[in-house]
């Protein structure tokens, strides 16, 4: 028989190599073993993609600068070959990316770490600034006056003034005049022409809502008016006052958002995700600027994070299969479908998701009664499954949504080629070996699945195990130990009880 | 619920699927000769080769548009059975065992037609039955003619018995017998009856059914206890030939006994079950330990059978291993 020392070392070393980072990490970097001793950090990615045609190419983008509500972190740019820098050109500080030559489809990144902070309040600018002068044509011209006029009888101050103004605009019934100012013009626009026309001193910035890991999100126009010290806020959809707390105006005072020379087809998007740094991690990451730790995976883009964040709970689901077959020896259908069921419920939560999931099957087994007459090769079979459950999941979609349940279109976070391979062997299961034994496997499925999801659910079990992806060589050391176990499973224990007979 | 403790289960030697696994699989078995026994029709060839007798193969379906022949291939029998190749546990074998007019009449008695085999054929070729759902192809072969001793016992279907071979010795062995509940298949999860076989003399010992100690048969109403097998000799020297012919360490053969060709290698299985433990009332770990303790083993299959039949006796104790290997000769 092989020694099992060497096998039993490794263990050994596995466990103390992740145990050790994580230490190692937790002291010197401050990540608490906790989720709750946090402070919520903005990553916000802007990405510009454009088509380089061959030239010198200077891209441009405006960054924010000291936007309110928030103060930056830390920023950087990810761009393979390009020089970047950051200029301020009175007071709208961009960032200019430049190569002398590029050709192809191009992608650029900045990035910036934002803490939510209500007390930042712009400083006010030196000079009061000077309301653009504007000019109409007639018959533009008299009825913005009207306009003016019907707002400023209803209005004492610049800033009613504007939601007056902003109330004109969106109206539902718009009069003669301001649907002829409206007529082939953007709404936006319009309110700061009036604006500035009335000696208000108005601009428009631009936005993003933050929400937890969204991508390819745009920016949204914000009216800003200068009451005489400060700039504000307004929602020119709503004409509500004041920014609410999720959004952050990534450009203020600027002309353009991005210019860029020697390409074309350019689109910027933006991608933010919700991180969580402790304090202590704030305090010094702040003084750094880049303590941030090369060992963790805040440096990638965020899109990559978001990623990372649902694959690195993978493990502990494939964990708790192991233990399940390994040491409990529950029988399931497909060997990882219950972990790939598992983080289906993960985004749809639990009971919705064990009630799409059992009526997409049942209904499945139901059409697959029909189809197994059909007499069709295996692959177009499941091929037929697999649009039949595509068609199914959008009906409850539709169905769910109709009757008021949102949580009806939850199910397409399933995998349907999963779902379709579960239904294809459970009706072979249940021909074959009866249904008992599709309860039994589909149960064991079903409850190795809910399992699975509630330990990757646990909050404690997020935070451990993107923060301290270190830790994954333990989960790695136990299965490899499970792996090893010859004992008996606790279902050979009921299965092997009438040897007792034998005495 | 009732259970048993992990201790009496190591008391009595009971071998677990973990165990057997990592033990005795992954040890004894070596990963290029799975194909050997995972496919029906190389089982077939290898077995030749050895001498061991295999049911005469009349037809293979390995393409799509084959199966539209199947028709005048099969004109000339009257029994047969189809399998898929790579199929495992005895999934999707269909028997035929005579025809009335246009339609094949099942084991079970129950009549399919043509097109319905023709399916069938199609779902073993697309690999709904083969490990993994490769493509596979089907087998035809003749229907046995199962000795009338034991055919009396069984409900339906073939009764087959499953000699686990351990380095080439047989050591434990059972027959299986369908039954109603198993829909004439001689599968045990299924509810097929296992009736544990002394290796010293062929003689039936316990009867188990769903795990369940059984007297007789539930739907023949015989007795289970003093079935003797034929030809046991024969049968043991033959699982144990499959040893040199797959090199499988630790492997289960299935065997039956045809009334006019004798012991027939049916199929053999590199991951055999568990419960041939059950029906034998003995764990096998104790004889596999046995086997493992020897420091030289036999070299021909007959040797092997002779040493087993003689060690592995259900009366017997197997209390000290080692002193019999020092008193008995390497080489018998």
């Amino acid at each position: 028989m092989k020694s099992r020392y060497p096998f039993y070392i490794a263990i050994a070393l596995l466990i103390f190599t992740g145990v050790g980072i994580a230490t190692l990490r937790h002291f010197e970097l401050g990540i608490p073993w906790l989720s709750g001793e946090e402070r919520p950090v903005w990553l916000v990615e802007a990405r510009v993609d454009f088509r380089a045609n061959g030239d010198p190419v200077l891209v441009s983008l405006n960054l924010p600068d000291d936007p309110p509500g928030f103060h930056v972190l830390s920023e950087q740019a990810a761009s393979p070959g390009y020089g970047f820098s950051i200029v301020n050109d009175k007071g709208d500080r961009r960032g200019e990316w430049s190569i002398r030559q590029a050709n192809g489809p191009q992608t650029l990144y900045y990035k910036a770490q934002f803490i939510p902070d209500p007390d930042v309040q712009p400083h006010p600018p030196e000079q009061p600034p000077e309301p653009d002068t504007v000019y109409w044509e007639e018959p533009q011209a008299t009825a913005a006056h009207e306009v003016l006029a019907l707002a400023a009888e209803k209005s004492s101050t610049p800033e009613s003034m504007t939601r007056e103004l902003i109330k004109l605009i969106r109206s539902s019934d718009p009069n003669q005049n301001t649907a002829l100012l409206l007529a082939g013009n953007d709404d936006v626009d319009v309110l700061v022409k009036l604006l500035n026309y009335a000696d208000i001193p108005a601009r428009v910035s631009e936005g993003i809502m933050l929400e937890d890991a969204r991508r390819r999100q745009p920016l949204r126009p914000f009216l800003e008016i200068f009451d005489g010290d400060h700039w504000l806020t307004f929602n020119p959809q709503t004409g509500e006052q004041g920014l609410p707390e999720n959004v952050l105006l990534w450009s203020r005072n600027t002309t353009s958002l991005l210019d860029v020379m020697g390409g074309n087809q350019s689109v910027v998007s933006f991608a933010m995700l919700r991180q969580t740094v402790p304090a202590l991690q704030l305090a010094r990451a702040e003084s750094m600027k880049n303590g941030l730790g090369f060992l963790s995976l805040y440096q990638l883009p965020i899109e990559e994070q978001s990623m990372f964040r649902m694959l690195l709970l993978l493990p502990l689901g494939a964990m708790v299969v192991v233990f399940m077959r390994v040491i409990v020896g529950i029988r399931t259908s497909g060997t990882f479908m219950p972990v790939l069921i598992a983080v289906a419920f993960l985004q749809t939560s639990l009971g919705p998701g064990l009630v799409t999931f059992i009526t997409v099957v049942a209904l499945g087994l139901l059409l697959r009664g029909y189809l197994s007459n059909l007499n069709l090769l295996l692959v177009s079979r499941i091929a037929t499954l697999i649009i039949l459950v595509i068609f199914m999941s959008t009906a409850i979609s539709i169905v769910g949504y109709q009757m008021g349940f949102n949580t009806g279109m939850t199910v397409t976070f399933f995998p349907m080629v999963i779902l379709a391979w579960t239904i294809e062997r459970m009706s072979i299961l249940w021909e074959e070996e009866g249904p008992h034994e599709v309860f039994v496997q589909g149960g064991g499925s079903l409850l190795v699945a809910v399992l699975a999801y509630l330990a990757m659910s646990l909050p404690i079990a997020g935070h451990l195990t993107f923060n301290f992806p270190e830790l994954h060589l333990i989960i790695l050391a136990v299965i490899l130990l499970m792996g090893q176990y010859t004992g008996y499973k606790l279902s050979e224990l009921r299965r092997f009880h009438p040897m007792q007979e034998y005495d | 619920m009732r259970w048993i403790s992990p201790a009496s289960l190591s008391r009595r030697g009971m071998l677990n699927m973990n165990r057997r696994n990592v033990d005795y699989i992954a040890r004894y078995n070596d990963r290029s000769a799975y194909p050997l026994v995972d496919n029906k029709l190389k089982t077939k060839l290898v077995a030749e080769e050895y001498d061991v007798a295999t049911p005469a193969l009349r037809q293979v379906v390995s393409q799509q548009h084959q199966i539209s022949h199947f028709r005048e291939r099969v004109a000339g029998l009257n029994g047969f059975a189809i399998k898929p190749a790579k199929g495992s546990g005895g999934k999707g074998i269909m028997v035929i065992t005579r025809r009335e007019d246009d339609s094949f009449i099942k084991a079970s008695g129950a009549a399919v037609s043509l097109r319905h085999l023709e399916r069938h054929l199609s779902n073993i070729l697309a690999g709904l039955y083969s490990l993994g759902g490769s493509p596979d192809v089907a087998i035809v072969e003749d229907l046995i003619q199962c000795s009338s001793t034991l055919t009396d016992y069984s409900f339906q279907g073939v009764p087959d018995i499953r000699i686990i071979v351990f380095r080439g010795y047989p050591v434990m062995a059972m027959l299986r017998l369908a039954t109603r509940a198993s829909d004439g298949k001689a599968n045990l999860h299924q509810g097929a009856i296992g009736v544990g076989i002394d290796i010293a003399t062929g003689r039936s010992l316990n009867a188990v059914q769903f795990n369940r100690p059984v007297k007789m048969h539930p739907d023949t109403g015989l007795a289970l206890e003093h079935i003797q097998i034929e030809d046991w000799h024969t049968m043991l020297v033959m699982a144990s030939r499959c040893y040199e012919a797959t090199g499988l360490g630790y492997m289960g053969a299935d065997l039956v006994l045809d009334q006019h060709d004798g012991p027939t290698l049916l199929e053999l299985n590199a991951r055999p079950g568990l419960a041939i433990q059950m029906a034998n009332g003995k764990g096998l770990l104790p004889r596999l330990k046995y086997i493992e303790s020897l420091k030289r083993t036999h070299l021909t299959p007959e040797a092997r059978v002779e040493y087993a039949m003689s060690v592995f006796s259900h009366a017997g104790n197997l209390s000290a291993p080692r002193r019999t290997t020092k008193r008995q000769p390497a080489f018998a």
